[in-house]
């Protein structure tokens, strides 16, 4: 048994190693900028060990060869003009060698202007969501890594944690300028191979820029604590060739439009309870449960519970309204723009029949649209 | 028995320590203060720290094993105030109650009822603030920094309890830093002029005037978190007119100083102990002092640093980039000062001085890291991420606590009238130095690869470097209950220390028995 366990031990240890290959350094990214930004990066990281060698060497000399031991008398000099002068200028000369690539690489970073693309991008909690300026075309875009994973129920996949449902796409060859802000609080949108990180401010908008020349698969993470879920809300990119994204980019306005046409024809048509149910948990999985809980119990103090109480049993109109509109000033986001009308209807339902709430409501797709439409 | 008659001589009645609990509730005593601040910052040392041994325990693993997202941002908030207020802070005005007074040859600090009351009405704000971690809803779970609008509209009611006790927190080190001040220009010897001061003396008197200056902006900065969450105020809430990114200009105008708060004395506790252990004098005295001078001031002209990312002007990130550059000037003269004290001189390697080496050089790689925090354009990449993480640790546990822990061991023998067990010391020194490299360093690597920080689940290229982190963590956390036992173990008893038991010490307070007795300087001493 004990031997057993400790060849299985003995064997993990290379898998492990080799699992992923650990990079220990900044990326080089993609774009000219971001090699910009690395090439600053190696330079102040070598004149710091240049420095460093030269400081902790003298300091290493003195230790070895200044010791008590070694019979040393010390010295009794305690000040040279000289010297300080030498070493307040010498560092000051230097540093003025590194600001001004630092100062140009900094100016191109922040000019924004000519872009051929433009992308807003909110932050909330805890997703990021797209709208292309040019196209009719939005979405939300959430993490896709399963629940069972995080919580080690499941093996963890190759981009645990740094995978979307809807990652964002964008050409390549073309200046893309993003737009940033969010609806909650503070988030920060960062893509490490474009070397773009910028807070999204509630009530404010920000402004970046990426031209990437490589098409690929570009992961990155929300860069400011948001909350519980900060952890929780990647960023992923996708860079195509200028006619893949076209092509692209019309079917997904297709795609829109088809999508509100279909909603306007639910809109007379009722679901069944099995249906409203089914589809109202994986939404509610999706969407819900961050803040509330699957088990529907929140966390007391923080996200309130659904289960037994006033508004879930009794009050139908104000329970679609907080669903749809959201409640200012706390964490309760409007989903009315997030979710279909089809959607919308079965979370409610499934929120108003599930964890023993039993109060038989069918809320359907034209209950929803009247609040919507407030 | 002649001894014991001697020490009798020397203390007549009213130099007796009282009793009992009262001696600490009511002591007006600097040196019972002293006391009390520095045990009170290591308890919060351990609390702190073992809130940190939750969040590597965590982070041992990709996944979520032991705790949950939210308790987790409360971890990583609670461990920052307590560390920032409860440690690092009380600690060095602890050591600036106790080494003051005998350092300028006054008799007490200058206002010693209200020393009194500052230390006391701690121990109420971290009581509070612990507490609150046990409330419906936990703990404050928006970083240290608490940005707004995470601390006002989406947080917990403990917030009210967290801003209530960051006041008191602030109250207390106003009163800390008014005592300093006005102790250090009324109170020095007859022939102590200020250039005459030990720089731990000027360190501090600087530290004291940036406290003045930032405490009450921090109040004002809790102080409209609470309005904004609980009165309807909208100072950082845009739908009302507010704007969130002045919550971190008010908070880094506050914060950036802060940091110096934490590293001033630090600088003042290094210059005492390398001239005593290389026994030759402090290198360029005069220039340390105007060094410390122009890193004070400089520290109000570089808060944005902390916010490239917010979205400012170009030129402003300019202003803030160049200004933070510049900080390194001085900081380095500092350390070439030091190196050139070392520089020919006879050098022994007791435990103080182990930690004082120590600091030079970490406290060096993170002013490295600093520096290249300071260049905006790379910046973006390494904001808010581990690097950021190792590069603030470096500063403040290798830096700012290795201080404490030399100066701790500098003045024990002062202090207890024993010397501590050196073997013990040094043992202390090695495990806490490698741990802490272990702990720290490959969190750059970490940062670069682009974890960010304050999550509580990684992606699995980071496993590797996390698991070597946590055991880092693990044996620097167990590493300090050697110190502990130090202290006990000195407190107890020991070899008698003499007066001056460092050969190459300088300073009034060698001048005294060792331990020192409970009144000193009743009549000032002349210097020369």
């Amino acid at each position: 048994m004990r031997t057993r366990l400790i060849t299985s031990l003995l064997a993990s240890i290379p898998f492990a190693a080799s699992a992923q290959s650990s990079q220990l350094n900044l990326t080089q990214g993609v774009t000219e900028i971001s090699n910009r930004v690395y090439d600053l990066h190696m330079t102040i990281f070598y004149i710091c060990c240049v420095i460093g060698l030269l400081v902790f060497g003298a300091m290493f000399w003195s230790m070895i060869a200044h010791r008590k031991k070694q019979g040393v008398k010390p010295a009794t000099f305690h000040e040279n003009v000289k010297v300080e002068i030498a070493w307040t200028v010498i560092p000051f000369l230097i540093l003025i060698g590194m600001a001004i690539p630092a100062t140009s690489t900094l100016i191109a970073m922040e000019d924004t202007s000519e872009s051929d693309v433009t992308v807003l991008v909110t932050g909330s909690q805890w997703k990021w969501h797209y709208k292309y300026f040019d196209h009719d075309v939005e979405f939300f875009s959430l993490l896709a890594t399963q629940q069972e994973q995080i919580n080690n129920r499941l093996d963890k996949g190759e981009n645990y944690l740094l995978e979307v449902d809807r990652p964002l796409v964008i050409p390549t060859g073309k200046k893309v300028r993003f737009l940033i802000t969010s609806d909650d609080v503070i988030h920060s949108w960062w893509v490490p191979d474009f070397a773009v990180k910028k807070d999204a401010n509630p009530g404010f908008i920000n402004e970046a820029w990426t031209k990437v020349d490589e098409p690929g698969i570009y992961r990155g993470q929300c860069a400011e604590l948001c909350g519980k879920d900060h952890g929780f809300m990647p960023v992923v990119v996708i860079a195509k060739e200028p006619a893949e994204y076209d092509a692209w980019i019309t079917e997904q306005e297709q795609i829109a439009k088809q999508a509100k046409a279909e909603e306007q024809r639910l809109l007379a048509m009722s679901m069944t309870e099995a249906e409203l149910m089914q589809l109202g948990e994986s939404v509610y999985l999706g969407n819900c449960a961050a803040c509330h809980q699957p088990n529907g119990q929140g966390i007391p103090g923080v996200f309130p519970s659904l289960v037994g109480t006033d508004m879930v049993l009794n009050d139908l109109p104000a329970h679609i309204d907080i669903v749809v509109n959201g409640k200012n000033g706390t964490a309760m986001q409007a989903f009315g723009n997030q979710l279909s009308l089809r959607e919308l209807a079965a979370v409610i339902t499934y929120e108003r029949n599930a964890w023993g709430n039993s109060t038989g409501d069918l809320v359907q797709a034209a209950d929803v649209n009247e609040y919507k439409n407030n | 028995m002649s001894t014991v008659v001697g020490e009798m001589d020397h203390q007549d009645h009213h130099h007796h320590a009282p009793s009992g609990i009262t001696r600490w509730l009511f002591t007006t005593n600097h040196k019972d203060i002293g006391s009390m601040y520095l045990w009170f910052s290591f308890i919060m040392f351990l609390v702190g720290g073992s809130m940190a041994m939750v969040i590597r325990a965590e982070l041992f693993q990709p996944g979520l094993q032991l705790v949950d997202p939210h308790f987790f941002n409360q971890m990583t908030t609670v461990h920052g105030l307590t560390m920032v207020f409860g440690a690092v802070m009380p600690a060095f005005t602890g050591l600036a109650n106790w080494m003051i007074p005998m350092m300028i040859g006054a008799p007490d600090m200058a206002l010693p009822r209200m020393n009194n009351w500052s230390f006391w009405i701690l121990p109420f704000a971290f009581a509070i603030l612990l507490a609150s971690l046990f409330m419906e809803g936990g703990g404050p779970a928006f970083g240290w920094t608490f940005y707004a609008p995470l601390s006002t509209t989406y947080s917990s009611d403990s917030t009210a309890l967290f801003v209530f006790s960051v006041h008191i927190m602030g109250i207390s080190s106003i009163m800390g830093a008014i005592n300093v001040i006005v102790t250090i220009m009324n109170m020095r010897a007859p022939g102590m002029n200020y250039m005459k001061m030990p720089l731990f003396v000027w360190t501090w008197l600087i530290t004291a005037f940036l406290l003045i200056a930032v405490m009450p902006v921090l109040a004002g900065a809790v102080t409209m978190v609470l309005t904004d969450k609980y009165f309807g105020t909208s100072f950082f809430d845009a739908a009302g007119g507010g704007d969130p990114v002045m919550f971190q200009h008010i908070f880094w105008f506050f914060g950036h100083p802060e940091v110096y708060i934490m590293i001033l004395p630090s600088f003042g506790i290094i210059s005492a102990i390398i001239p005593a252990f290389s026994r030759k004098p402090l290198f360029g005295y005069s220039s340390m002092v105007y060094a410390t001078g122009a890193i004070a001031i400089l520290s109000f002209l570089v808060w944005a640093h902390h916010m490239f990312t917010t979205g400012m002007p170009v030129a402003a990130e300019m202003f803030f980039m160049y200004a933070t550059m510049l900080i390194s000037v001085p900081t380095g003269v500092k350390v070439f000062n030091w190196v050139a004290t070392m520089w020919r001189g006879s050098i022994t390697f007791e435990t103080p001085m182990l930690f004082a080496l120590a600091f030079v050089i970490l406290f060096t790689i993170g002013g490295f890291s600093g520096l290249m925090l300071a260049i905006t354009p790379v910046d973006f990449q390494y904001h808010d991420t581990y690097f950021v993480v190792a590069h603030f640790h470096y500063v403040l546990v290798s830096g700012a606590i290795f201080s404490i822990m030399a100066a701790a061991y500098y003045w024990l023998p002062k202090w207890t009238g024993h010397m501590y067990d050196e073997k013990l010391g040094r043992l202390h020194f090695w495990c806490s130095l490698i741990s802490v490299n272990v702990l720290f360093f490959p969190m750059h690597f970490a940062g670069l690869a682009g974890m960010p920080r304050r999550i509580p689940d990684y992606s699995l290229q980071f496993a590797d470097i996390n698991q070597i982190v946590s055991i880092g963590g693990f044996a620097f956390g167990l590493s300090q209950l050697i110190f502990l036992w130090v202290v006990i173990k000195c407190v107890k008893g020991g070899e008698k220390a003499p007066a001056k038991p460092w050969e190459g010490a300088e300073g009034l307070e060698w001048t005294v028995p060792s331990p020192a007795p409970y009144h000193t300087f009743e009549t000032p001493p002349e210097v020369k």
